[in-house]
């Protein structure tokens, strides 16, 4: 199957083939960022991980913030893959790649992206604790939708 | 009436038992008069100003319109990356 720029799945994430996809002779930096399954949150230990979205919506937002993150920035190609279901500590929750002329845009539009899907993208992360309860991660300051409520 | 589908995520779908589900509505219904009968039927579910919303896969205000055949989400604070 060939590979989306943009996409929202279960199964493992692959760096090389995003670099193949976002790659261009006009660029002299392709920057990938992957984050990562941690075996903490705010010092509380982590078994593993659960990650759910809107994949339908969520591959849109994604677009949306690559082509918000063109505007911006002097960049070329971005592809950004998101991953859900279980993921063990040390798995790769999500992929940014973005391919540039030079590379401080590349850095620059790497923080961005990963601050906007953040804010807006809908995928929610469950932490499995390590004494065995679990819990939604939900951070009221980013909340989606411009401080939008639903009523 | 209108028809619209309403998807709920993460602890919104755990509250309700449900993913997925259809709404029957007045015509010009609001998603903030979605939101109150859903609220009628889950009472456990959050404070409306702790969630988002979208319709159509794309985010929405509490005043939107609905129109027969939307899909209308509900969108607690999200966490990915």
């Amino acid at each position: 199957m060939e590979t989306a720029l943009f996409a929202v799945t279960a199964e493992p994430l692959e760096p090389a083939p995003l670099v193949s996809l976002v790659s261009d002779p006009s660029c002299g930096a392709i920057m990938t960022f992957a984050g990562v399954a941690r075996d903490n949150f705010g010092g509380r230990a982590t078994d593993h991980l659960e990650y759910e979205a809107y994949a339908e919506m969520a591959v849109a937002v994604l677009a949306e913030i690559a082509a918000d993150a063109g505007r911006r920035f002097a960049i070329g190609k971005v592809a950004i893959h998101h991953r859900t279901g279980r993921l063990a500590i040390g798995e790769t929750a999500v992929l940014v790649v973005v391919a540039a002329p030079h590379r401080q845009a590349s850095f620059d539009a790497g923080a961005f992206i990963m601050d906007e899907i953040k804010a807006r993208a809908p995928i929610w992360k469950r932490e499995h604790w390590a004494d065995g309860s679990q819990e939604w991660i939900g951070d009221e300051k980013t909340r989606p939708g411009a401080g939008q409520s639903a009523g | 009436m209108i028809g619209v589908t309403v998807r709920l995520f993460a602890g919104l779908r755990e509250t309700a038992g449900a993913g997925e589900l259809s709404l029957a509505l007045p015509p010009a219904a609001t998603v903030a008069d979605a939101w109150a009968e859903l609220a009628l039927r889950f009472p456990a579910l959050p404070a409306a100003d702790t969630v988002s919303c979208a319709v159509n896969r794309a985010y929405a205000s509490p005043a939107s319109p609905l129109a027969d055949g939307d899909e209308l989400a509900f969108i607690p604070p999200v966490s990915g990356g």
